[in-house]
């Protein structure tokens, strides 16, 4: 039984730390099916942490402050836009200068409004996502196996946990059901197919860019105000890059990236548990266990788990040809 | 015809995006509500107010000069290697395990065995993206800036549980002999009976620089692997028929670049702390991508940039100790200088060629 | 002559009375310039409602251009375009299908990893949803493919159709957007004689039923089997338009050029010698998995030009890089009696080089030259190693650039200037540029696709004779081109490839255009008359 425990809250665990994976990484869906490579993931998740989580703070306000992060998201993604769409800059320079900017400015100018080395106050009550008891959660606390899982692994997440679940649905019917969806894809393979067919490929990347500020956006603000009470500098440690990975694992789908997200949460609930456990015969050292899922990206992307064909106009601006 | 006349390429266009790159800058500082005029002259004074400034400035300089060449190196063959960090991390680990393997006799032996050393392990860092890019398609991009994470926490591993002194609390290796100590500019200047860059970490790796930056230049415009890392940038088709293996191209411009990163280490592991520490490098490695940019992936270009940063760095240091204002600041520079003279390069770039254009014809008129 | 004048002046006279229709397109005056290139110079153009219409000029007259601003993908500097006799502006693509006007593009415009009804429905949707979208398009291409002989499965991916089939997949593209007015950029390029035919069928079809046809292409057979009528560009200008019927290819190909064209290369009749190029049951399997080359059997023998005929995408370019030491093969190639290494360490550009095989690759841009290199560079491009350009270490970058010196003199390359990057240089000065690094240094075989693709006339002759030339000081020639006319010309014998096998085998002066045609398309000519 103590160890049925034990997996219901890692999973748990898992399940919380999957989902700022899980909405860079369909964040990242929405840009690269559009043709537009953003490794800048981490540096929108980064700013909107940061300014979700100020914002939530200066005025006990978490839903100002989601907005807020969702704006400054969408901001960056718009000068990785000018930068690589307006102007055909390289994309992965400008994604590199985006997490830079984002790294720099949520120290330089959360010391100057807070004083606090770069972290914001912590967030308590209405300044933070309170966690969601669904009914009956209590009652059923105590039934075995069912009474666990439906309380502890189903009940009792922020609102954001259950909507980046609803994205990973809605995001598939927009990509395979839609017109938008259609164009989005055709633009992220062949833009001379969509702007011989009239359609402006311009304004198709800009969506795609504003979708994925979007949801970095909601990344963001879910890593600050839902998943830890407050900003510390440098807090999305690396998931933009690890969402980018999850990205290649799901080959660029919807429902796949659901699963390869939990995976990778699962792999950090595991090293968060275990970090200080001696295992008696040999010992896992806490710093492996951090390197692992970065070990784990770099055997996908080798490709001795599958082979991913990313979408064939990504990276590339595009140029009308003569 | 040329679009551009060189002068305006190499020098106009650098400098309006610097330009650039630093309004923005001055208006984050005034919208921190301090004022970037006295911003500015706080870090001039510090950087080159004194020659202790001046020496910590050529310190850190010296620290981009070598990963800015790294990056340059890679991007010359079309390779974005953002894991320079990561090299330069290793690279450190390599120079350590030099300076502390044998009681060195002087800093003349010392200094190539580190640098070699430093270099080995920062190029045997870059192999394995290399190879598996080249081999196994894994964008480059992505597996470097894992192989970053995971340098990371390898070397905290090493020194916490392998190099750590024991009974010392202190992630750090043992002191280096005294023998791979490097003269400072202080001592080499008291030679002359000059007391000058006192306190300053500026030491010999400053002309070490200084000679990979000039072989660097031999390397690309005046070899056949020079030759054939600038054909394999222009296109893999064009390299596959002239005989030159994208594999043994990729690997080797990797591993020149993660050559030249880890040899880093010998300024500020070697000459600096004498002694392997965390976070060792201090991010120089990602400044090495700005120093590349903007000095076009020329070794001049990448010295000049290299001061620039140098000088961001010491004056930055100065801005947070006297003002208030987070060293973080050098970031959020370096991410518009990225920004500007990378990704956003065609914004200046287009309007001056039709500038040039119209300013040209009249004169081709008048020839004919 | 006076009969193009005479309908010049018909085209600008405006119709007023409603008993003549207007003309379906008008073009008045329209200019473009790219930067300094002016690609279309105070163009007039009149087409008649339901004509076909042919327009012809040399690669670069500026005809690509001209459609595209028909079809608003480029925006012209100056000019009006009329259509069914109302001025309309067309500053987009969308305004162009608006107007009615479709366009098949020389490169298709198609989603490779979708189907076709997604292609087809892709900007013509009829609501944010989908699945209505495609189900109206599905019914509707199960009609048009009645109609016109546009039969195409709506549920196949492109990048498993023929190349013919994605054609009409875009016809059908156009269609469906209710296009009166169809633009074909070289539509024939990619296409077997056979489904050039068919598509020539499908033209008069859409003919019939009252649509407008404009045909570009520099094929002149073309346009005199299928046109109605035919205007002339060069160099940016419109030459004039006259009725097909009154016209011969002679007389086209001289107003293209601009003077009488050389269609035949004087040649003395060739003296073969020993075998020097011996391939044996040479088979390629590319990345996907795909077999490109299944059994090719061939040899030159020294002092002869082989002509490879074929449409492009038949094998011809895996047939030179495998030669040419950048892709794996199975099977035996003797060069000189001695075998090539096909997939080991030798098999590579520059082992090749070694052996004595020189190579002017097909694409000139991405393989034979470094574009934003200069000159001398790519002067040592494929040679960097060799030892008369480096020194014990370092190159010898003085004598390059002296060796360029010389090869532009003798090639007459203009301008004579070795510091000037490769991407300044017109198309046959950057050929002639590659043509010289490549013969220059006495190779036993010389491997030469394309040689005059994207070349103008002057150079084209020069080039001709310098690979004439070659092959009388005894040196064997692989000569690959989808010009007919070129292999014609210059071949001293022709193998035919189809689907990564060869056809058959003629001699020049016994065969023709037509029968070369067939083997292109993979018929057997040779008595038994069956398909395969």
């Amino acid at each position: 039984m103590e160890f049925f425990d034990t997996i219901i809250q890692i999973s748990d665990s898992a399940v919380r730390l999957a989902i700022p994976l899980l909405l860079a990484c369909l964040a990242g869906l929405f840009s690269e099916r559009g043709g537009i490579f953003d490794i800048g993931l981490e540096g929108k998740m980064l700013a909107a942490a940061f300014l979700s989580a100020a914002v939530a703070a200066a005025t006990g306000n978490v839903w100002l402050g989601l907005a807020s992060g969702i704006g400054i998201s969408v901001f960056l993604g718009l000068i990785h836009g000018v930068a690589s769409i307006t102007f055909r800059g390289d994309q992965l320079i400008s994604g590199v200068a985006i997490n830079f900017l984002a790294a720099g400015l949520t120290v330089v100018i959360g010391q100057a409004w807070f004083g606090l080395g770069g972290r914001t106050p912590p967030l308590s009550g209405s300044g933070r996502f309170a966690n969601l008891e669904w009914p009956v959660a209590d009652a059923l606390q105590d039934v075995p196996v069912v009474g666990p899982i439906y309380a502890e692994l189903i009940s009792g997440h922020t609102v954001l946990v259950y909507v980046a679940l609803l994205i990973v649905p809605l995001s598939w019917y927009v990509l395979f059901r839609t017109r938008f969806g259609l164009r989005l894809r055709a633009v992220g393979e062949n833009p001379g197919a969509v702007d011989t067919a009239g359609i402006s490929v311009v304004r198709l990347r800009y969506s795609a860019v504003i979708i994925c500020g979007v949801l970095c956006g909601l990344a963001g603000a879910y890593l600050s105000t839902g998943l830890a009470a407050g900003f510390v500098k440098d807090m999305s440690a690396g998931r933009g890059f690890i969402a980018l990975a999850a990205l290649i694992f799901a080959k660029w789908r919807p429902v796949q990236a659901l699963i390869a997200c939990l995976l990778f949460g699962f792999l950090e609930a595991i090293a968060n548990r275990y970090q200080s456990i001696d295992t008696g015969a040999f010992e896992i050292p806490v710093q492996f266990m951090q390197a692992l899922p970065y070990i784990l990206t770099v055997v996908i992307l080798a490709g001795f788990i599958g082979k991913a064909i990313p979408p064939k106009a990504g990276g590339e601006a595009y140029v009308k040809e003569r | 015809m040329e679009k551009l006349p060189k002068w305006a390429d190499v020098i106009l266009i650098p400098l309006i995006n610097l330009v650039l790159a630093f309004l923005v800058s001055g208006l984050v500082i005034l919208a921190i509500g301090k004022d970037p005029i006295v911003a500015i002259t706080t870090m001039f004074d510090g950087a080159f107010g004194s020659t202790t400034g001046l020496g910590y400035t050529l310190y850190y300089a010296t620290n981009f000069m070598f990963t800015g060449l790294a990056v340059a190196v890679a991007f010359h063959a079309r390779i974005f290697n953002i894991g320079g960090e990561g090299q330069a991390l290793l690279g450190g680990l390599g120079v350590a395990l030099v300076c502390l393997a044998i009681d060195w006799p002087h800093w003349l032996v010392a200094l190539p065995a580190a640098a070699i050393g430093g270099a080995v392990f920062g190029a045997a860092w870059a192999f394995i993206p290399a190879y598996l890019q080249a081999k196994r398609g894994s964008h480059i991009v992505i597996t470097t800036i894992m192989f970053n994470f995971i340098a990371a926490a390898l070397i905290g591993y090493l020194l916490v549980e392998v190099l750590k002194v024991p009974g010392s609390m202190d992630p750090a290796s043992s002191n280096f002999p005294a023998g791979a100590h490097l003269p400072t500019f202080n001592e080499i200047f008291a030679v002359f009976g000059l007391n000058i860059f006192k306190h300053a970490p500026a030491n010999v790796s400053f002309f070490v620089a200084l000679i990979c930056a000039f072989l660097f230049w031999v390397l690309m415009w005046h070899t056949r692997l020079g030759f054939a890392m600038r054909a394999f940038g222009q296109g893999e088709r064009g390299a596959e028929y002239a005989g030159i293996s994208p594999l043994k191209i990729t690997v080797i411009a990797m591993m020149i670049s993660g050559g030249l990163a880890g040899m880093m280490a010998i300024n500020n592991v070697m000459g600096e702390s004498e002694r392997l520490i965390l976070n060792a490098t201090e991010g120089a490695g990602f400044i090495g991508i700005a120093v590349a940019l903007m000095g076009r992936s020329h070794p001049v270009g990448v010295i000049l940039a290299s001061i620039l940063f140098g000088f961001l760095y010491q004056g930055g240091g100065e801005l947070s100790l006297w003002e208030g204002i987070p060293r973080d600041l050098v970031i959020v520079i370096q991410g518009l200088v990225i920004l500007f003279t990378g990704a956003l390069d065609g914004m200046i770039r287009r309007p001056l060629e039709n500038l040039f254009l119209v300013l040209r014809k009249p004169t081709q008129n008048g020839a004919v | 002559m006076q009969s193009s004048v005479n309908k010049e002046r018909q085209a600008t006279a405006a119709p007023a009375s409603p008993a003549t229709p207007p003309p379906a397109i008008e073009l008045k005056g329209i200019s473009k310039a790219f930067g300094p290139v002016q690609a279309n110079k105070d163009i007039t153009i009149s087409v008649a409602k339901g004509a076909i219409h042919g327009i012809v000029g040399e690669n670069g007259a500026g005809k690509s251009t001209l459609m595209s601003i028909l079809y608003g993908f480029y925006k012209a500097d100056t000019g009006e375009v009329w259509i069914d006799g109302k001025l309309t502006a067309i500053p987009d693509s969308q305004a162009a299908i608006r107007a009615g006007i479709g366009m098949v593009h020389q490169h298709f415009k198609l989603v490779e990893n979708f189907t076709v009804l997604e292609n087809v429905v892709l900007g013509a949707e009829d609501g944010p949803r989908l699945t209505p979208s495609l189900s109206k398009a599905r019914k509707s291409l199960t009609q048009l493919a009645k109609e016109y002989e546009l039969d195409v499965d709506p549920d196949a991916l492109i990048q498993d159709l023929s190349v013919g089939h994605q054609q009409r997949v875009e016809i059908l593209k156009a269609l469906y957007r209710k296009a009166e007015i169809l633009i074909l950029d070289e539509p024939t390029g990619v296409l077997t004689p056979a489904e050039a035919d068919h598509l020539f069928r499908i033209l008069r079809n859409l003919k019939n039923e009252g649509k407008t046809i404009l045909v570009i292409t520099h094929k002149l057979r073309e346009i005199m089997d299928v046109t109605d009528s035919v205007s002339v560009m060069r160099r940016g200008e419109m030459k004039g338009t006259i009725p097909t019927s009154t016209t011969s290819p002679e007389d086209l190909a001289e107003r293209m050029v601009g003077r009488k064209v050389l269609l035949k290369v004087d040649k003395t009749p060739a003296n073969p010698a020993d075998n020097v190029l011996e391939i044996q049951n040479l088979e390629v399997i590319d990345s996907a998995g795909v077999r490109r080359l299944k059994g090719i059997d061939l040899n030159i023998r020294a002092g002869e030009i082989l002509g490879i005929a074929g449409v492009s995408g038949n094998g011809q370019s895996e047939l030179m890089e495998v030669l040419g030491g950048y892709s794996n093969a199975t099977g035996s190639v003797k060069l000189n009696g001695q075998e090539l290494d096909l997939t080991g360490k030798h098999s590579d550009g520059q082992s090749r080089r070694h052996r004595g095989i020189a190579h002017v690759p097909e694409d000139r841009h991405r393989e034979g030259l470094i574009l934003e290199f200069s000159a001398w560079e790519n002067t040592a491009f494929g040679y960097h190693n060799e030892p008369e350009y480096n020194g014990k270490i370092l190159m010898d970058n003085a004598a390059i650039h002296q060796t360029c010196a010389e090869h532009m003199e003798q090639f007459d390359v203009r301008p004579p200037n070795p510091s000037l990057h490769a991407r300044n240089f017109s198309g046959g000065n950057q050929q002639k540029i590659v043509l010289a690094r490549e013969i220059s240094r006495n190779p036993d075989l010389l491997l030469i696709g394309q040689p005059t693709r994207g070349v103008d006339v002057g150079a084209i002759e020069f080039i001709h004779q310098q690979i004439i030339a070659l092959r009388d000081q005894g040196k064997a020639i692989l000569l690959v081109s989808v010009e007919l006319e070129e292999i014609l010309s210059l071949s001293d014998r022709i193998a035919v490839m189809f689907d990564g096998q060869v056809m058959g085998e003629r001699l020049p002066e016994s065969t023709n255009e037509k029968e070369l045609g067939l083997l292109m398309a993979g018929m057997d000519t040779s008595g038994n008359g069956g398909a395969i």
